[in-house]
């Protein structure tokens, strides 16, 4: 399978044209990226630069897509054998899909927050710590010192600095989310990737969690999946406006929301309100 | 609708079904307490008939000469090989049914078809009757040029609770909530951490049930020791030597003419029904205090 000279070139003509294409500025990129499940087309041709230190909301219906193309970002797609994955995903210039680096190390360069929390069976402590833990760190002054960090950065510290031995089942859905957000910052990623994070909460839990994305994204890159048109215009810095697996529009809320161009983002404007 | 139904029509409806509540809820009940009852009842049974021959000797001595024909003497020799043969066997059986579970949930999750097959398998091993092991061990025994010894028991109640420690501790795993795996995955974790790190630690109850069901049949069977672990009145100091267990001596004392010798038969089976139910309660105790941080 030797290639000729010309073909060669041209390869290496086609990686510089793809290697040039990549936005240096965005965090991530996405080119052309599919999934299919059996039959079922689940995204189709997906393109999109995620920017630095911004909050992207993907919004759709239930079932265009949002959550799975969240997974692929993180390679949760996959656990699950049915679905094909094809397409490129750029962070820091790396392509996570057609890599051979390791995939637990691609995972840690993203947080994922949850539709509901998953705290670990672990203490409140050892739920912070495994992230730390994960990260090579043994010292114990400086997990310590990590664990009291992030859960400060989540404003918890207050809250449990007196029960961090205690289980994490002691402490309100709003808490154990917040716990689950500072595990996840413990691993130190580029980008917190938030799938309807507020869904579970009450709308005072859910205040607490908006405004700490306002206060995260000046560190991190958020990309949040939201049902909810209101939370959108609150948080987004960009909104990505999803249907039947496709990119319908993007752009900043304002733009997007007051003057819609699709039949579809206008439809889901008007029954989403 | 309603408008559509006349009131007397409406109020039978509601008899109708206060009726049927009624039932069920009685029917459930007498099914429960029934349960209980019989359960209650073999225990009582149990040491009502043996509680007279029960004496310090006979946890404590060994057969002495004549013991099944009224002799002196007790049944230590079958108390410590039935505690090595079900201790040695669970012990194998945790080993290997463990990490089996935690594969099958853990690394063949993509592979469903896969994995109901092996359950498939599994449940099959379950249901063979414990005699067929014991004839398995036995030809096994004979081709490893081996005689009825206590490594033999173990082997033999080992192949027999595996698919209860897999199947029972299997089925907890099932239960775990997907977003547990996706949480620790996203975390960066690799699946031998998510398994022994926190499938493990969140299946911990399913685990020491597993344990006490696995134990609980090596314990209490005779089948699988009768051609296996032999028999004998002395304790076992080596793996190669023959081993008594308490579910045979239960048989040989039930099987005498004489009355005294069938009533050491209940007290043996007293003194194996305490020993599960000390294993169980410290089992219990175990399980408590190492998934006090688990979420409910």
């Amino acid at each position: 399978m030797y290639l000729l000279k010309e073909e060669m070139i041209a390869h290496d003509k086609t990686i510089n044209i793809m290697k040039t294409d990549i936005d240096t500025e965005s965090v991530l990129q996405i080119k052309n990226l599919n999934v299919h499940a059996g039959d079922h087309h689940i995204l189709k041709n997906i393109n999109l630069r995620i920017p630095k230190n911004k909050v992207i909301v993907l919004l759709g219906p239930s079932g265009c897509g949002k959550t799975t193309l969240l997974k692929c970002m993180n390679r949760l797609t996959d656990i699950n054998k049915e679905l094909e994955v094809s397409g490129h995903i750029y962070i820091e210039n790396d392509d996570i899909l057609n890599t051979s680096t390791n995939v637990p190390l691609i995972r840690q360069k993203m947080g994922l927050l949850g539709q509901r929390p998953y705290p670990l069976p672990m203490s409140i402590y050892k739920n912070v710590a495994y992230g730390i833990r994960l990260k090579g760190v043994r010292d114990k002054k400086m997990i310590n010192y990590s664990v009291e960090k992030h859960l400060k950065e989540v404003g918890l510290w207050d809250e449990v600095k007196d029960r961090l031995h205690h289980s994490p089942g002691i402490l309100s859905i709003g808490q154990q989310q917040r716990l689950c957000l500072a595990r996840g910052l413990a691993v130190k990623p580029r980008i917190i990737l938030a799938d309807e994070p507020t869904s579970a909460l009450d709308p005072i839990s859910s205040k607490i969690i908006e405004n700490l994305f306002r206060d995260l994204k000046l560190n991190y890159t958020i990309i949040l999946v939201t049902h909810v048109l209101r939370q959108a215009v609150r948080l987004a810095d960009n909104v990505v406006f999803m249907s039947n697996g496709e990119i319908i529009e993007q752009g900043s809320p304002q733009k997007l929301f007051k003057h819609p161009k699709s039949a579809k983002l206008k439809e889901y404007m008007v029954n989403g309100n | 609708m309603f408008s559509d139904i006349s009131f007397t029509e409406r109020r039978n409806m509601n008899k109708r079904k206060i009726i049927e509540e009624k039932l069920f809820r009685v029917l459930s009940a007498v099914a429960t307490y029934s349960l209980i009852a019989t359960l209650a009842f073999i225990i009582i049974l149990i040491f009502i008939k043996g509680f007279h021959a029960l004496s310090w000797d006979m946890v404590f001595k060994a057969p002495k000469g004549g013991y099944y024909y009224g002799g002196e003497g007790g049944v230590l020799n079958a108390i410590v090989g039935s505690l090595y043969i079900s201790i040695g066997a669970t012990l194998i059986a945790t080993l290997i049914g463990v990490p089996a579970a935690l594969f099958i949930n853990v690394h063949l999750a993509r592979y469903k078809r896969t994995q109901n097959t092996i359950r498939y398998i599994i449940d099959a091993l379950w249901g063979v009757p414990s005699i067929v092991y014991g004839a398995f061990g036995f030809s096994l025994m004979l081709f490893l040029g081996m005689n009825a010894s206590l490594l033999a028991g173990i082997i033999t109640v080992a192949l027999l609770i595996t698919p209860i420690v897999v199947r029972t501790f299997d089925e907890v795993l099932c239960t775990i909530p997907k977003g547990l795996y996706e949480a620790s995955m996203a975390l960066g974790s690799t699946r031998s951490e998510i398994s022994f790190k926190i499938i493990f630690k969140q299946g911990f109850p399913g685990f020491i049930t597993a344990l006490l069901l696995a134990f609980g049949r090596g314990i209490g069977d005779a089948a699988s020791v009768l051609f296996t672990a032999g028999y004998t009145d002395l304790i076992p100091i080596h793996l190669d030597e023959p081993a008594a267990t308490l579910p045979l001596a239960i048989f040989f004392q039930l099987s005498s003419p004489i009355p005294e010798v069938r009533e050491r038969a209940y007290a043996a089976a007293v003194i194996l029904t305490i020993i599960i139910l000390i294993i169980s309660l410290a089992a219990r105790f175990l399980s408590k205090k190492y998934t006090k941080t688990n979420l409910k």
